[in-house]
């Protein structure tokens, strides 16, 4: 088992790696000088000096390419000419909004999912279409306009939640619910699915044959066996939860990520741009190797003797 | 919100004979079996929203005679009604007329995304689903770097690189989905190259060369109209969600995202800008899932 | 209902049924699946309930325990479990009496057990979910003693292990340990031993011999009579949901009534319908002795003589090593492997899970290449050159594979597989020709053309994937289980097919099988595989009769049968 633990350390440095190499290799590819890149549309004398000087853009590429991969690992980001500010210091602070969102808004669906996929996986068949209708219209819903519905009837004419900021938790509850709800449609669709298939499974006739209730039998062994494809699927959904906040955030004018990164993309802001897309793919890589390990560890079949 | 499908394909049980079947002897859930043989109505309403999506794409002009482009300012934010059906903009134009004429962008852009992905993916796919362990290697990190960046983000930095427009968030969007793809098409292949009769084709006299060609290569093309369609739905979600953000179509097209962004402004005197668009997106991608997780279904009992 | 021993008196039964019918809500047109059925069982009786797929026989023992299913509806005029009406039971009063009262036991113990939870947490949640016992360490030491009574050794090592770490057998005792941890009167089994080995089979069965000497009532379904002999006191035929004929097992077996029943006898295939076939067997009443009951069956035509070499197998080894993960063990798969089949003989391969005689069957197919030794085809090198420059000679050399489903392309109708394997160089016309004619030959016709195999039944793919090999026109066609996965009756049918044309066209078989009655009705010689080794070869007949291996002799004690079963088991105790 440890070894199939090690091993799965590895790739993911391995993947890690190849994100921070694609990026230098596209950076590269791309027609025109790499200072006209990074500078986007920030025009003053002695920029593109300033720039070559600070990536060492005179030396051999490899050589290039040694010292960007050292200042990744040491965090060193460089410089967002167009705000004029260390791009560590421009995500950093808008890191916190948007991590507070992904997370609640995971915890919701993964919570909303778990309980309506327990109580009608295996029910009766009304039951079941019902949610599977459910699920469906809001697996298919855009988060945006999701959250356009839900501003206009609570914010605008119920007035119980603010339109927008970050004062309070009550300007996370909306945000919140918009991202975890196409989310947990999803889930549920997938952990009920998976538990229903489960529940064909021969062991499960033994398991009644023993007496236990049907609540029970779902608790104690159904559940552990739908995890199984719904932890395959974490990495993606912590993909789709940071990608989602950054919608999120534009629809409720929630300073995050999302803002800086799109006032990124309008102005050319590469280095910025870059250094959110690397932060996204380093988490997303954590994330979904803590998952499969997870995976080996619920799993006993995975671990070889 | 991209969705991949959780199904991926996995093995099914292969479906019995049907005297097999008059016995009982499988779970007892087998006797319901007999009742679905008619078309699900929901599938058939999907089919019929479809073929309207395609027509109003193809011919706008039959479902509306307002321009979506040039509006009225006297008749400004005026209600649904008889007149326009679903309201007018802060412009002055007709709403229907522009969710109508915007049928086209999300299907276009939303297929060219899907013909991207795709077709990279099931170059990639077959290639990694070889017996060659170096080569699936290599291939399976690079999906698993390709699918590191989050859809939305990863579109973000090609525009930022290539620029605004359909065909930059078309291309973005389509290299996003290749893991997806790749992944899905990569597993069909190893299932295929070690069931039996590929394994025991030899037997009849076949080449290694023939027996990629005669069978497993048309046992690998025969589900990519399935995985096509099964994603072509979050594809579109992806799509509106970049228009929305400004990255793809600018305003005046009448596209569904840009056509939402919009309405924010309007929201507190106006709801119809905001709804209708919103209603014609999620419908389309429920179409398109109805119809994939049909085709799938119908499928997976086929693998054996 | 605890452990003791009871005598064979009339105790109460524990279970009562009669005009028992099940019925699933919009299938099968409204009517019922199972209609009429009666059963009474008494603590220490063992009652089988017999049938081919699609009898209703795992149905009936689930609605038992009112486990049918989603949308099962019953009905009965009396169904009485220890003396209660169990037709007014509620759910809560099933779930009492299920594990307490009753217990079940399913086929194949790796998808039957929970593989998430250890042994030791099956065993012990019937006694947990009914409160028998609240403290752990109680819980615990019933768990082991449950064990330990089933026959697993190393009990406490054992309860901490999941399903897929332990052997066939044994994983299928911590089943029965499962169902019986509570002391059930009734057991239920289902086909408990029809995915394991015979040596494996014989200890199970032991196992819930056992339990029925302590006292247990046992209700054993199976499609095997030899097995059901040994140990049933009583058997209920069933057929499309109706009992077709029931009594005392020596009576139902040795003198049965009903033509279903007759049939499915006369079907087993053993030494003594070697060269007749299975499927035309008709019941005689001796004209001497009333009591005495012949199985005639018609004779087929006689097999030509041994001719020449066709397949020469020399020196045969190969090993296996296990992938990283695993530890890069070798594995020795073969060694030292030496036969060869001659034109119009069928030379048998008999042996266990694990024995290599698949292994054998792929080298000797070149799919796999040996590690050492030569495998020669019409006196021509075989394993030991390039596929391309043996293409000529493959059409000489064709295979029957156990599962017909999967080896046929989904896309390929029935006309496009045996199509395959003929040669592209005739007319389309002529190729149509010699579908339909191999069609015919094996029992199907011209209508067949255009089915997809996954609208056929079991027998009717076998059929076909015997057109296919018959469609190359072979020298040596090699038969891996073709028969294992079919129903008696079926398998009566497919084996009589092969027999005749082999006589017929003097095709040589290399028959590979684990069921050694099929073995010794078909095979002229007979090669004994164990752990890799041949350890035994030689005339069938005279090998299966007199064996002198130790293996051999020990495979032919566990094997059921049911003329000893008759004899010696529990049947004739109670006698």
């Amino acid at each position: 088992m440890w070894s199939r633990i090690i091993s799965r350390l590895l790739t993911s440095l391995v993947v890690a790696w190849a994100s921070v190499t694609a990026t230098f290799l596209a950076l590269h590819a791309l027609p025109g000088r790499i200072q006209d890149i990074l500078a986007g549309d920030v025009e003053y004398p002695g920029l593109r000096e300033a720039i070559a000087a600070e990536w060492g853009l005179d030396k051999s590429l490899p050589m290039q390419y040694f010292e960007f991969l050292s200042r990744i690992v040491r965090g060193d980001f460089g410089t967002s000419y167009v705000l004029r500010q260390p791009v560590i210091e421009v995500v950093g602070s808008q890191l916190l909004p948007t991590i507070e969102l992904a997370l609640t808004a995971g915890v919701l669906a993964i919570l909303i999912a778990g309980l309506i996929a327990l109580l009608t996986a295996g029910r009766g068949r009304l039951s079941r279409e019902l949610a599977s209708f459910v699920e469906l219209v809001f697996a298919s819903t855009p988060v945006f306009w999701l959250g356009i519905l839900l501003l206009m009837v609570f914010s605008f004419n119920l007035r119980w939640f603010p339109v927008s900021g970050t004062e309070g938790w009550d300007s996370l509850v909306l945000p919140a619910i918009t991202l975890a709800l196409p989310t947990a449609g999803l889930l549920t669709q997938v952990l009920r699915e998976a538990m229903e298939k489960t529940l064909d499974q021969p062991f499960v006739t033994t398991v009644r044959s023993r007496g236990v209730g049907e609540f029970v039998i779902r608790w104690r062994h159904v559940l552990r066996h739908a995890l199984l494809p719904a932890v395959t699927l974490g990495g993606w959904l912590i993909g789709g939860l940071l990608g989602g906040a950054v919608i999120t955030e534009k629809v409720f004018g929630r300073p995050g990520l999302g803002t800086v990164t799109l006032g990124a993309v309008l102005t050319h802001d590469v280095p910025v741009v870059l250094t959110v897309v690397l932060l996204a793919a380093f988490i997303h890589v954590a994330a979904s190797t803590l998952l499969d390990i997870l995976y080996v560890l619920i799993d006993p079949r995975l671990r070889a003797q | 919100m991209t969705a991949p499908s959780h199904r991926a394909f996995d093995t099914a049980v292969p479906l019995e004979a049907p005297e097999d079947l008059a016995g009982l002897e499988a779970s007892p859930a087998a006797a319901a079996i007999g009742v679905r043989r008619r078309l699900p109505p929901g599938l058939i309403l999907s089919g019929i929203f479809v073929a309207v999506l395609i027509a109003a794409s193809i011919a706008p002009s039959v479902f509306t005679h307002f321009d979506p482009l040039v509006g009225d300012f006297s008749e400004g934010l005026k209600p649904p009604g008889w007149v326009h059906l679903f309201g007018t903009d802060r412009l002055g134009r007709d709403v229907f007329a522009r969710t109508i004429f915007g049928t086209r962008y999300s299907l276009l852009i939303g297929f060219g995304g899907v013909a991207v992905g795709l077709g990279a993916g099931i170059v990639l796919g077959i290639i990694a689903g070889q017996r060659n362990r170096i080569l699936d290697e290599a291939v399976s990190r690079l999906f698993d770097m390709l699918s590191s960046f989050p859809g939305v983000l990863l579109a973000m930095l090609i525009v930022t690189f290539l620029g605004q427009g359909m065909l930059n968030i078309a291309i973005a969007v389509g290299i996003a989905g290749i893991p997806k793809f790749g992944r899905v098409v990569r597993a069909q292949t190893q299932l295929i190259r070690d069931a039996d009769y590929v394994t025991q084709a030899a037997i009849y006299g076949l080449s290694r060369w023939q027996v990629f060609i005669r069978h497993v290569l048309p046992n690998v093309l025969v589900a990519i109209p399935i995985i096509a369609t099964v994603y072509i739905g979050s594809t579109i979600l992806i799509v509106s969600g970049l228009s929305f953000l400004g990255l793809g179509p600018q305003p005046p097209t009448p596209e569904w995202g840009v056509m939402l962004a919009e309405s924010r402004d309007v929201l507190r005197v106006a709801w119809w800008p905001g709804v209708f668009p919103g209603v014609a997106i999620t419908a389309t991608v429920i179409a398109f899932s109805v119809i994939g997780n049909h085709l799938q279904q119908r499928f997976e009992g086929r693998l054996a | 209902m605890t452990g003791s021993a009871l005598q064979k008196d009339r105790a109460a039964p524990i279970v009562e049924v009669q005009g028992l019918s099940i019925g699933f809500a919009g299938a099968n047109g409204d009517k019922p699946i199972v209609t009429d059925f009666d059963l009474t069982i008494r603590p220490g009786e063992c009652v089988a309930l017999v049938g081919e797929s699609g009898s209703g026989k795992s149905i009936t023992a689930r609605s038992l325990l009112n486990l049918a299913g989603e949308g099962a509806r019953t009905a009965a005029r009396r169904f009485v479990i220890k003396g209660r009406d169990a037709r007014n039971f509620s759910e809560a009063d099933w779930r009492k009496l299920r594990g307490t009262v009753t217990g079940l036991v399913m086929q194949d113990a790796l998808v039957s057990l929970d593989p998430l939870r250890t042994i030791g947490q099956e065993v012990a949640e019937v006694i947990s979910s009914h409160r028998i016992l609240t403290n752990p360490g109680a819980i615990r030491d019933r768990t082991l003693e449950t064990l330990g009574k089933v026959g697993i050794p190393n009990p406490a090592d054992r309860a901490l292990q999941y399903a897929h770490q332990l052997s066939g057998g044994l994983r299928q005792r911590a089943l029965i340990a499962s169902a019986i941890a509570a002391d059930p009167d009734l057991i239920i089994a289902d086909e408990p031993t029809t995915s394991l080995d015979v040596t494996v089979q014989a200890q199970v069965l032991h196992v819930l011999a056992e339990r029925i000497r302590e006292g247990a009532g046992l209700l054993l379904i199976s499609h095997d009579l030899a097995v059901v002999a040994g140990i049933a006191d009583r058997v209920i035929v069933m057929r499309d949901g109706r009992v077709v004929d029931s009594g005392p097992t020596r009576d139902v077996l040795t003198h049965p009534r009903h033509p279903y029943t007759r049939q499915l006898i006369a079907a087993i295939p053993s030494g003594q319908s070697r060269g007749s076939r299975l499927a035309s067997a008709r019941f005689e009443l001796g004209a001497a002795d009333p009591a005495a009951i012949a199985i005639v069956r018609e004779p087929l035509p006689q097999r030509r003589a041994a001719g020449e070499v066709v397949l020469e197998v020399e020196g045969i080894a190969k090993s296996f090593v296990a992938p990283k993960a695993a530890g890069r063990a070798k594995s020795v798969v073969l060694q030292d492997i030496s036969f060869d089949v001659r034109v119009g003989e069928v030379v048998g391969i008999v042996g266990e899970s694990g024995s290599g005689k698949s292994t054998c069957a792929k080298i000797v197919l070149g799919l796999l290449p040996p590690d050492e030794g030569e495998v020669r085809l019409l006196g021509q090198p075989w394993s030991s050159v390039a596929e391309a420059h043996r293409r000529r000679l493959r059409r000489k050399l064709q295979y029957i594979p156990q599962d017909a489903l999967s080896s046929f392309d989904p896309r390929y109708r029935v006309s496009d597989i045996i199509a395959e394997n003929l040669p592209r160089s005739d007319s389309r016309i002529a190729r149509l020709d010699r579908i339909v004619s191999l069609l015919e030959l094996v029992g199907l016709n011209a209508d067949h053309l255009n089915r997809l195999p996954r609208s056929l039944s079991g027998g009717q793919r076998q059929r076909v994937s015997i057109a296919r090999a018959l469609a190359a026109e072979p020298a040596v066609i090699v038969c891996d289980e073709p028969v294992s996965a079919l129903d008696i009756c079926i398998q009566a049918q497919v084996l009589d097919l092969l027999t005749e044309l082999q006589s017929r066209l003097g095709t040589a078989l290399l028959f590979i099988s684990h069921d050694l009655g099929v073995i010794e009705h078909l095979c002229d010689r007979v090669l004994v595989f164990q752990n890799g080794r041949i350890v035994e070869q030689g005339d069938a007949g005279a090998v299966l009769k007199h064996p002198r291996h130790a293996y051999t002799q020990s495979l032919l004690a566990s094997v059921p049968d049911i003329r000893r079963g008759l004899g010696t088991g529990l049947a004739a105790a109670h006698a």
